[in-house]
């Protein structure tokens, strides 16, 4: 029985916490150890647009701390995430050098679209028998301290996940800004949530049922000590509370009272989403971000078996931008068929990694969405659609890629085009480069839309790439296409793809 | 709750009642049934005791006087008024005291072959001859006499010592005296022993009598007016801004220093001391009235501890008993594999205080531990535990220590092995700002083949190898996964970290303890109400929370029956109509302090057993961080409620609190003797000697291979 102990540092809003997991091959995966710190880093960012050198100092020592820490434990891994408090920083880069620095810890910057996914992962850890919940309409609420996440499932996949930028801390200050007081702050948090709940439903939610309400986020098991409850006991739960000051609901719970002032519009934004979405049980898993970060270790460490690929919530995800966009749903299936299939048998020489699979998939569903707006200019606005929309468990800079895939596979571009952008790099203008190659190619072939190939085979023989299609229709159109295509492909893989007909009688 | 459980009639002054548990101390010292030379020792504890007594609660009574502080006690009583209400008890105690020794221990220590000398007058010329000898070789070097006149103001008498204090003229200037003062060394042995003269006889005289006696050579130009011993005690209380203070420890060490200077408290002096010196000395230090005590003997009785250890009258003393070894471990050398069998339950001093200190020892060689974290308060000089923490650290175990400096009278000690231990690379931290940390707790973490295993073990009592010889504690060597999150938590806690968002099996102060007991306490209440059974047993050394008084009283009044075995402080009142007619107090003053704290509620049937660190104190309650655990295994739990039994069922040593506040023994007639002491220690031996199971003891020999 291997042993492997692993920490995850969660830099927080107003928290940093460390948890330390003890994975015991194929056995389970136990939380050993839990270390939290109160420090607001939050309050700096969202006020002054930066964080105080002083916190930052307070920051290094509690760092340094955890370090000892997993010392003491002997952790073979550590993953140390950070969200919107350090995202949202002016300073962040020096920040991030400076606790690398003093540290040795280096801190990841998450995006909210990879926090919400690790959060996502947590439920998924957290609460029992998930898998089968989400056979039926689940919905997952996370409240975080600067935006709300609303995921909703259905049939075992990923339907929607929107992101809204109301989270606790947020209201909290707004509130503090408003100076107001006692009298019915509930009724003032629910005003500004509901504009943005109204939406939601009327795009996403339509007429699904919805039979679960996974609610996540801080304190809200302690105060409801149970791991789930049906609507009339959240609805009692409730109306105790908002007649409570901070002050007792710390005492009552035992939540530090700092936070204690966080509760209110936590349980409203909670209280509002269960009135419109009425399930008939609200779970809570009690989980976190740290949580999120070890099962997505030990998932990628296959040190424990999951009955469920999250990576099919993302493609869900972009499947769904795509019908937004009334994409050709055909055209995209055979697509994604030839692309992966090339991606495939090209992965020996082509250098690129499974991840990178997942972007010239995500790529693939999304490649003519700017059709919607102008048929004309589709490669800009196609770009300009994927960089304005969040998919969950894509960082910015993996959505970077794919719009410039998206963009470049019917614009001709330079590696200045690419390198003179922020952010990019000459390894960005490589990926790219090789997607965009697999990418016209794979779009040669059906170049009609109308999927004239069945049963296509690839085979990689003598610096070719032999591609077989039965297919008794014309192909006059795909075969004029494919030479261009063909020669980037062959300047990009040093590969040349050919396409054999095969008459099937 | 009703108010009416909260009406001042209903409580004992705390001070008022201590001063009653010294005199159940003091009771042993009178008791002709005990050996003398034990005698001999509680004499000397009640003195002591007395000495903490005043420099710590009769001090701060003081300091509430001089502040103008009006808010009254438990039992309704201002400052002044305590104060004048136990001083007046505390003269009547120390002429039992000394009524005690001058009436019937001197006699009897006479009969039994030891004189003590008791005035200088009184020596032989022999005697005479040898003690001024020693005074020139032994005493003369070491000792300052001070003067005072116009030019010398009087100078700094230190806290607790003895002194001498003399009026002196100058040669032919009879009627110019002054004052002059020297400390009676405390270097050198209180007791020295002179030759007798006599055949089986033993005799002795005391240091200060033999400076008195030679007083004249340290003032050699001077005519000796008078000389007497005198002695004062200070306001020892640490009073320091702790918010404002940035390092503690540096605090703590300037604060010791301004220990000595602390307002004189009060003073002893011999019996029938000169008129014109007493003046000088009332004057100087600023003291009157009953803060002034005449002694009819010598002063300090604690040198009676330095006569207990006198060699040859082992006959006159119990036995020394020795701690046995502890059942659950005797064929198990692998402490970690003994715990992880069961959970062990060690009782003090009856078995051996070695499982605590090799659980240390054992985790500081153990390749496969991880980290070790301890809480220490009180320990002993040249621990071995603390030798093995600095050993483990050596090792590369990650060792944290919290080391409470704020315990009181131990901070000096503490300090040094403080840094010893920061040298030898274990993490130590100084505790909580504005708490002390009261709680004894050792965790130890092992990586072992299925995971990380936590071992715990909890106390009642100090990780102190010496005083756990003496000392009645309970403790608890447990693997329990809930119990070993909890305990992590309690030290991420310790090291500033954030609470845990719950906790699995222990409660503790000052957060969340005063709540559970106040739970255990109203669940047994509403039982009671119901019309079921109810009982509470508890165990501690004192009770004087006003809220969990009030909450027996109306436990008690809905017909709980509730059992105290309360060693000290007990402001709570029995036998009041009504309301605490269903309790009882009973308090153990025996040959080793009861110490253990141990709770047991009926609840239902469903009986649950808890032990801890704290007592029913608001300080333990509110001020402290204190642990307490519940004892879960039933073969554990059947151990307590017979501890407890033994306890109640004592008519030897127990002492039962009456309606009207005194103490007083058990009757009894018609009762075999049980002294809880003797036993456990006899119960201890006999469990220690059982024939281990043949089967496991049984061991087959393998035949040797034949040799060519």
């Amino acid at each position: 029985m291997a042993v492997t102990l692993f920490a995850a540092i969660d830099v927080g809003s107003y928290e940093v916490e460390m948890k330390i997991y003890q994975c015991v091959t194929r056995k389970d995966i136990r939380q050993i150890d839990h270390i939290r710190y109160r420090i607001e880093l939050g309050k700096d960012t969202y006020n002054t647009g930066k964080i105080s050198e002083k916190k930052v100092e307070e920051l290094c020592r509690v760092i340094n701390d955890f370090v000892k820490i997993m010392e003491g434990y002997k952790v073979q891994a550590y993953r140390a995430c950070a969200t919107s408090a350090i995202r949202e920083a002016q300073n962040r880069l020096l920040i991030l050098e400076y606790v690398e620095r003093m540290t040795g810890v280096s801190i990841e910057v998450l995006d909210n679209s990879e926090q919400r996914f690790l959060d996502y992962k947590s439920v998924a850890f957290g609460v029992k028998d998930f898998y089968k919940i989400i056979q039926n309409g689940t919905a997952i609420v996370d409240v975080g301290s600067g935006s709300v996440q609303l995921s909703l499932f259905d049939n075992d996949k990923l339907v929607t996940t929107q992101n809204i930028k109301i989270g606790n801390l947020r209201i909290h200050e707004k509130m503090a800004d408003l100076s107001l007081h006692a009298v019915h702050r509930e009724r003032m948090v629910e005003e500004l949530i509901n504009n943005e709940l109204e939406s939601f439903k009327k795009m996403y939610l339509k007429d699904r049922e919805i039979k679960n309400l996974v609610l996540s986020g801080n304190y809200i098991l302690e105060i409801l000590m149970k791991t789930s409850v049906t609507k009339p006991e959240y609805l009692k739960m409730y109306e105790e509370i908002i007649e409570m000051r901070p002050e007792e609901i710390a005492k009552k719970y035992g939540i530090p009272s700092e936070s204690a002032s966080l509760i209110l519009p936590t349980v409203t934004i909670y209280k509002r989403i269960i009135e419109e979405l009425e399930p008939d049980m609200i779970w809570l898993p009690g989980m976190n971000l740290g949580d999120g970060i070890a099962y997505d270790y030990a998932q990628k460490n296959k040190m424990i078996k999951i009955p469920h690929n999250f990576n099919d919530d993302i493609v869900a995800a972009a499947r769904v931008m795509a019908k937004r966009y009334q994409c050709n749903k055909g055209h995209i299936r055979n697509l994604e068929n030839l692309a992966l299939m090339m991606f495939d048998k090209t992965k020996r020489i082509s250098g690129l990694k499974e991840r990178d699979r997942l972007l010239l998939q995500i790529a693939v569903i999304l490649h003519s969405c700017g059709k919607y707006i102008n048929m004309s200019n589709r490669a800009e606005c196609s770009y300009n659609i994927i960089m304005s929309t969040e998919i969950i468990g894509l960082s910015l800079q993996e959505r970077r890629i794919i719009a410039s895939v998206v963009k470049y596979n019917t614009t001709d571009f330079s590696l200045e085009d690419i390198v003179t952008q922020p952010q990019m790099t000459n390894k960005d203008y490589l990926l790219i480069t090789k997607l965009v190659a697999i990418l016209r190619v794979a779009n040669a072939m059906d170049r009609s839309h109308r999927q004239k190939f069945s049963n296509v085979k690839m085979e990689l023989k003598d610096q070719k790439l032999v591609i077989t299609v039965e297919t008794n229709e014309d192909i006059t159109l795909e075969k004029g296409m494919f030479p261009p295509k063909a020669d980037y492909f062959e300047e990009v893989f040093h590969i040349r793809p050919a396409i054999r007909q095969k008459k099937v009688l | 709750m009703e108010n009416d459980f909260l009406k001042p009639e209903y409580y004992r002054n705390r001070e008022d009642s201590w001063v009653s548990f010294d005199e159940r101390v003091l009771s042993e010292a009178r008791d002709k049934n005990i050996p003398l030379f034990e005698r001999l020792k509680f004499l000397s504890i009640t003195a002591s005791n007395l000495d903490e007594f005043f420099m710590i609660r009769i001090a701060s009574l003081k300091d509430m006087v001089h502040a103008g502080y009006t808010k009254k006690d438990i039992a309704g009583l201002t400052a002044q008024e305590q104060i004048d209400m136990v001083l007046k008890r505390v003269h009547d105690m120390v002429n039992v005291q000394y009524s005690t020794y001058n009436r019937s221990l001197l006699p009897a220590l006479k009969q039994q072959g030891l004189e003590v000398v008791i005035q200088h007058e009184d020596l032989t010329k022999e005697q005479q001859k040898f003690v001024d000898s020693y005074f020139d070789e032994n005493i003369y070097p070491v000792l300052t006499p001070m003067a005072m006149d116009s030019s010398r103001p009087f100078p700094l008498i230190r806290n607790k010592t003895l002194n001498i204090g003399a009026l002196i003229s100058k040669k032919g200037k009879k009627n110019e005296t002054q004052f002059a003062t020297v400390q009676v060394p405390s270097v050198l042995p209180r007791i020295i022993e002179l030759p007798s003269g006599k055949e089986g006889v033993r005799c002795v005289i005391l240091l200060e009598e033999v400076i008195e006696r030679n007083i004249g050579k340290l003032f050699l130009n001077y005519d000796m007016v008078c000389a007497h011993p005198y002695r004062i005690m200070r306001n020892a209380d640490l009073a320091f801004d702790e918010e404002e203070a940035a390092d503690l420890l540096k605090e703590i060490q300037k604060q010791l220093k301004k220990r000595q200077w602390g307002e004189v408290i009060r003073l002893e002096i011999e019996d029938g001391m000169n008129k014109q010196l007493l003046k000088i000395l009332k004057k100087e230090f600023d003291i009157r009235g009953d803060d002034v005590f005449a002694i009819n003997g010598p002063l300090d009785l604690t040198f009676l501890m330095k006569m207990y250890g006198m060699d040859g009258f082992e006959h006159l003393k119990e036995p020394s008993y020795k701690p046995q070894p502890v059942p659950a471990l005797m064929d198990q050398d692998d402490i970690f594999a003994a715990i992880r069998e069961k959970d062990i339950l060690l009782h003090h001093p009856y078995m051996t205080f070695d499982p605590v200190v090799n659980f240390v020892k054992q985790a500081a060689k153990d390749p496969d531990v991880l980290a070790i974290k301890q809480t220490l308060y009180r320990v002993s000089g040249n621990s071995p535990i603390i030798a093995a923490l600095a050993q483990a650290a050596e090792n590369g175990k990650q060792v944290s220590v919290l080391v409470e400096l704020k315990a009181r009278f131990d901070e000096e000690h503490n300090i040094v092995w403080a840094k010893m231990l920061e040298k030898a690379g274990c993490h130590v931290i100084y505790g909580l700002v504005g708490l002390k940390t009261h709680s004894k707790i050792t965790l130890v973490v092992r990586k072992e083949e299925d995971g990380i295993r936590r071992y715990v073990h909890l106390g009642t009592g100090n990780y102190n190898d010496s005083t756990a010889k003496l000392y009645t504690d309970c403790g608890l060597l447990t693997c329990s996964e809930p119990v070993g999150e909890d305990a992590t938590a309690v030290f991420n806690m310790l090291s500033g970290y954030s609470e845990p968002k719950h906790w699995n099996k222990l409660a503790l102060a000052p957060i969340w303890l005063r709540d559970r007991f106040r739970e255990l306490i109203e669940r047994e209440t509403e039982h009671a109400r119901n019309g079921e059974k109810a009982h509470i047993i508890a165990k501690m050394n004192s009770l004087c929370d006003r809220e969990i008084i009030a909450l027996l009283y109306e436990a008690a009044a809905a017909g709980v029956k509730i059992d105290l075995i309360v060693r000290g402080i007990c402001c709570l009142k029995t036998g009041i109509p009504g309301i605490s007619e269903n309790i009882t107090v009973r308090s153990i003053v025996g040959t080793f302090l009861e110490h253990a704290r141990i709770f047991y509620f009926f609840n239902n049937g469903k009986e649950e057993y808890y032990m801890g660190s704290a007592d029913w104190m608001p300080r333990n309650l509110d001020k402290r961080v204190e642990i307490l655990f519940p004892v879960e295994s039933e073969e554990l739990k059947e151990e307590l409620w017979h501890i407890l039994t033994i306890q109640m069922e004592d008519n030897m040593k127990a002492h039962v609190l009456q309606p009207d506040g005194s103490y007083e023994k058990v009757d009894r007639r018609g009762k075999v003797r049980l002294c809880a002491h003797e036993y456990f220690c006899k119960e201890a031996k006999e469990r220690a000697e059982k024939p281990l199971d043949p089967v496991r003891d049984r061991v087959f020999i393998p035949e040797e291979a034949l040799k060519e």
